[in-house]
């Protein structure tokens, strides 16, 4: 019963304008700033190493390599000030969390088509 | 409307987006309503307060889970029999709420923006050692230590002073007290399902019992 309650105030706050992503997609997020009176939005594009939490408490790890150096950014998927989100690539991951990728030098993941398979390639 | 305070049961924590983006943890808390059941005035008791109860109980369950005495007292004042009683008093209370039967929800005491006192009860860790008890240190997990991990350590010198100090810390019951948190912001108020949402923690367990009141200093108390 108590638990009703709180998803439901919850879910008042929760978004549903954002596309369905999973880990190892690459998704390019559109994030808020506001520095003084000036207010930008500010992209970011990576691939998606976790997806923590449920309800308005969901989180999501984007990792992208900027300049050489691998740079993680966590956001509130609830968030209003998260402007969108859009999905660039589908990836084929075989764990919920990615974190082994840091350890890689290159940020790779298998492609994956609309149906969910991964490509095989042309002999 | 100042001053008193009014029972409540926690539900739970989530949190919460400003529109700015910043997160507020809140709990969420069922607020009253409440009912007056008696007013104590200084001529009859000596005192000024309100008898104040909280949660009711169905009729028929009440006849099993109430003894005689206690239906009695509900079936005086008015009310549906209730679970908990709790008394609020400071002078003045009885000319703001002094009406017995009288029905007080959250939104007569409080409004977003209040900062309150919170009571519970903390929940019950039975015997517990020193280090959860106390924060002591224990002894090292490894580096040789045999069976030297969580203990108390010394608990006073030898032949001076030759005694252990009252109140030493030690190893002994924890947890279910009495505890209050003070100055929690209410972040905000739904009046039809009478929940408060408070910034921060609040002791005790999910579905234990809170005394909400106006935080000390910021309206008139009791006592």
């Amino acid at each position: 019963m108590s638990m009703d309650i709180i998803r439901r105030i919850e879910e008042q706050q929760m978004r549903d304008d954002l596309p369905e992503f999973r880990p190892g997609d690459t998704i390019r997020v559109y994030w808020k700033v506001v520095d003084g009176r000036k207010e930008k939005i500010q992209r970011f594009e990576g691939i998606l190493l976790a997806d923590k939490g449920s309800g308005v408490r969901r989180t999501i790890t984007v990792r992208k390599i900027s300049h050489g150096v691998g740079v993680e950014r966590i956001f509130p998927v609830h968030s209003p000030k998260l402007v969108k989100i859009e999905l660039v690539q589908r990836g084929k991951v075989r764990h919920a969390k990615l974190y082994y990728l840091r350890d890689k030098r290159k940020l790779e993941v298998k492609k994956r088509d609309k149906f969910g398979m991964s490509r095989k390639k042309k002999k | 409307m100042k001053g008193i305070g009014i029972l409540g049961k926690k539900l739970g924590m989530t949190q919460i987006f400003k529109e700015d983006g910043t997160v507020v943890p809140v709990t969420v808390i069922k607020a009253g309503p409440v009912y007056v059941v008696d007013v104590k005035t200084p001529e009859r008791d000596g005192y000024e307060a309100i008898k104040v109860g909280f949660e009711e109980i169905d009729e028929r369950r009440a006849q099993k889970v109430l003894n005689r005495p206690l239906l009695g007292i509900f079936k005086k004042a008015g009310t549906p029999p209730l679970r908990h009683m709790r008394e609020f008093r400071y002078p003045g209370i009885t000319q703001q709420f002094g009406e017995v039967g009288k029905v007080i929800k959250v939104t007569d005491v409080f409004k977003e923006g209040d900062e309150v006192d919170i009571a519970g009860k903390t929940k019950g860790r039975g015997f517990a050692g020193a280090m959860k008890r106390w924060n002591f240190s224990g002894g090292p997990r490894s580096h040789g230590a045999r069976g030297w991990h969580r203990r108390v350590g010394a608990i006073s010198a030898g032949s001076y002073p030759a005694e252990v100090k009252p109140g030493k810390k030690m190893p002994g019951h924890y947890g279910n007290e009495r505890r209050m948190v003070k100055r929690l912001e209410v972040v905000k108020i739904i009046p039809e399902q009478d929940l408060l949402l408070v910034k921060g923690s609040v002791p005790g367990p999910v579905g234990g019992l809170l005394e909400i009141r106006l935080a000390y200093g910021t309206g008139p108390q009791e006592r």
